[in-house]
């Protein structure tokens, strides 16, 4: 029991479309269990409601129906909301859209300033952060003069100083260029690996997806596919009919394999395949 | 173009001045303009002139600096003074067509012109020694006590900070959606002023409509980071007052209780 972060239990949620009187369901009840210290993965095409999964995972969004337990604590909780945000922090697609304040470390301080946190800590949970992600040097800069990666990595740091167990990422990379999302995405390993983080990762990009231990994959608010990587992507004509793709690589090792190649079918990273061939 | 607004432009230094609380700048700055309001003769005037280029040399903002800010005000200044020139009646000097110059006319509009010269300097003076952060700190300290009486402090301060520090985004947007625009054939530039205002629409709404789901997205990310408003709020870089802050304010408000004084000699 205690080595579970957030539970959800058969979870739905529904809203009601602005132009036609409609209700619209994003999210199908949905049973997902994430354990303390892993690295998921959330896979899924637009509307596929993984953003909307998400933001019920720390109580931005409370279900119709069904429970989200964070760290045995239900989000229904009006009363212990702030512990789970606490808890379990988010970060966002645009890191412009997320920074506060006009100095970075004035913005790693946004968090724990709301907390309540004595000064003293606040000044090393900041110091901190900044040190983990990288930015330190950037400490007194305005964050609009950074790059969208370093932005992004101020934005984690913000979280990182509230001191999550888990911290959820919504696409944070959609919005970067090559360089940028390679440094998020080494910073999201680092967090998991070196600080013990549960890390959600949600993202359309198949290889961010293999970084992952767990991928799910969701459609029409569904969880379709659940499993290791390499099992996952295994399956690549069901993927295909979710409308998303494999890996480049796992693609190539599929079709040599269809035309009598013999070939592993789990191949993620160029590595693999050069080793195997 | 859109790359000239200097409001609130930040010189960084390590001076006195820099250093001083921003409580203490704000309070010596609201002082300095009542005064300027109150002195109604010239010789004071010595007493301010002094201040001023005490204060620039302190804190070792480039003069040109001082002159930039002013620039822009140039044609308000220039308005009040002919206006001044010309309205105030009492001994003729010459004559213009239908309007005279008096020189009562000339002395009191020497006299706002100045007026509102140091208004400025004074003020952009502020603003160019402290940081938009703690000047809203500081304002916020400042209007606490109002609290009581159903002002927001808080809120205020925060809305400041969000203002200052989206200023340079949406400027960086309003020039993407510019060029954007441009490449589609509308025109920015030619026409009358009736004509360009209307050219302004294709770059407004797209400007609107991303200011207003970024506040949406800002504050959702604000609550995912558990704000939920001033109270219990602690900060990272609490404003101090020490002996030399209250120094410097107890000797500007009697240097400026002077100038009142001014008024009634």
């Amino acid at each position: 029991m205690n080595d579970i972060m957030i539970e959800m239990k058969d979870v739905v949620f529904e809203y009601k479309s602005y132009i036609e009187d409609e209700i619209l369901v994003a999210v199908n009840k949905v049973n997902l269990t994430v354990k303390k210290g892993e690295f998921l993965v959330i896979l899924g095409h637009n509307g596929s409601g993984k953003s909307t999964l998400a933001k019920m995972m720390n109580g931005l969004l409370i279900p119709t129906d069904g429970d989200v337990n964070v760290m045995g604590i239900n989000t229904k909780d009006e009363e212990k909301i702030w512990d789970i945000r606490q808890k379990a922090g988010m970060v966002f697609q645009n890191p412009d859209n997320q920074i506060v304040a006009t100095i970075v470390e004035e913005d790693v301080a946004f968090g724990p300033e709301n907390q309540g946190i004595p000064q003293d800590e606040i000044r090393k949970r900041v110091d901190d952060a900044l040190e983990i992600v990288e930015m330190s040097a950037y400490k007194k800069h305005a964050p609009h003069l950074l790059s969208g990666g370093q932005k992004q990595r101020v934005a984690i740091a913000g979280i990182l100083a509230m001191n999550p167990d888990c911290i959820i990422f919504d696409e944070p990379t959609s919005m970067l260029d090559p360089s940028g999302r390679t440094e998020v995405l080494q910073t999201i390993k680092k967090l998991n690996q070196e600080q013990g983080k549960t890390i959600i990762l949600i993202t359309h990009y198949m290889d961010e997806a293999v970084q992952g231990e767990r991928v799910v994959v969701m459609s029409k608010g569904e969880i379709k596919l659940e499993g290791s990587p390499k099992g996952v992507f295994k399956k690549v004509d069901k993927i295909k009919e979710l409308g998303l793709d494999v890996p480049q690589v796992t693609e190539l090792a599929y079709e040599l394999q269809k035309s009598g190649i013999n070939i592993n079918e789990d191949i993620l990273t160029i590595e693999e395949l050069l080793n195997v061939l | 173009m859109l790359k000239d607004i200097t409001i609130g432009q930040y010189f960084p230094g390590e001076t006195i001045i820099h250093r001083l609380d921003p409580r203490i700048k704000i309070s010596i700055i609201v002082m300095f303009i009542t005064s300027l309001f109150f002195v109604n003769r010239f010789f004071p005037y010595i007493f301010i002139v002094a201040f001023i280029l005490i204060a620039i040399s302190l804190s070792k903002v480039p003069i040109k600096f001082i002159i930039k800010g002013l620039r822009p005000l140039m044609f308000i200044i220039l308005i009040t003074f002919l206006i001044n020139v010309f309205m105030t009646k009492g001994e003729v000097i010459f004559t213009l067509g239908p309007l005279s110059v008096t020189k009562e006319g000339l002395s009191q509009a020497t006299f706002m012109a100045l007026r509102l010269v140091f208004l400025v300097t004074g003020t952009s003076l502020l603003t160019l020694t402290t940081s938009p952060i703690s000047l809203t700190d500081g304002i916020e300290e400042l209007l606490k006590p109002f609290k009581r009486i159903g002002l927001p402090s808080h809120e205020l301060a925060m809305m400041m900070t969000i203002a200052l520090r989206f200023i340079p985004t949406l400027l960086e947007e309003t020039d993407k959606i510019m060029k954007a625009q441009m490449a589609r054939g509308a025109d920015f530039e030619s026409g009358n002023i009736i004509k360009r205002a209307k050219n302004l629409v294709p770059l407004l709404v797209p400007l609107f409509v991303n200011a207003f789901r970024r506040a949406d997205e800002l504050a959702i990310a604000m609550e995912a980071r558990c704000y939920r408003g001033g109270e219990g709020r602690t900060r990272l870089n609490e404003l101090k007052l020490d002996k030399k802050d209250i120094g410097i304010f107890a000797s500007m408000a009697l240097f400026f209780l002077f100038i009142l004084s001014t008024r009634f000699i």
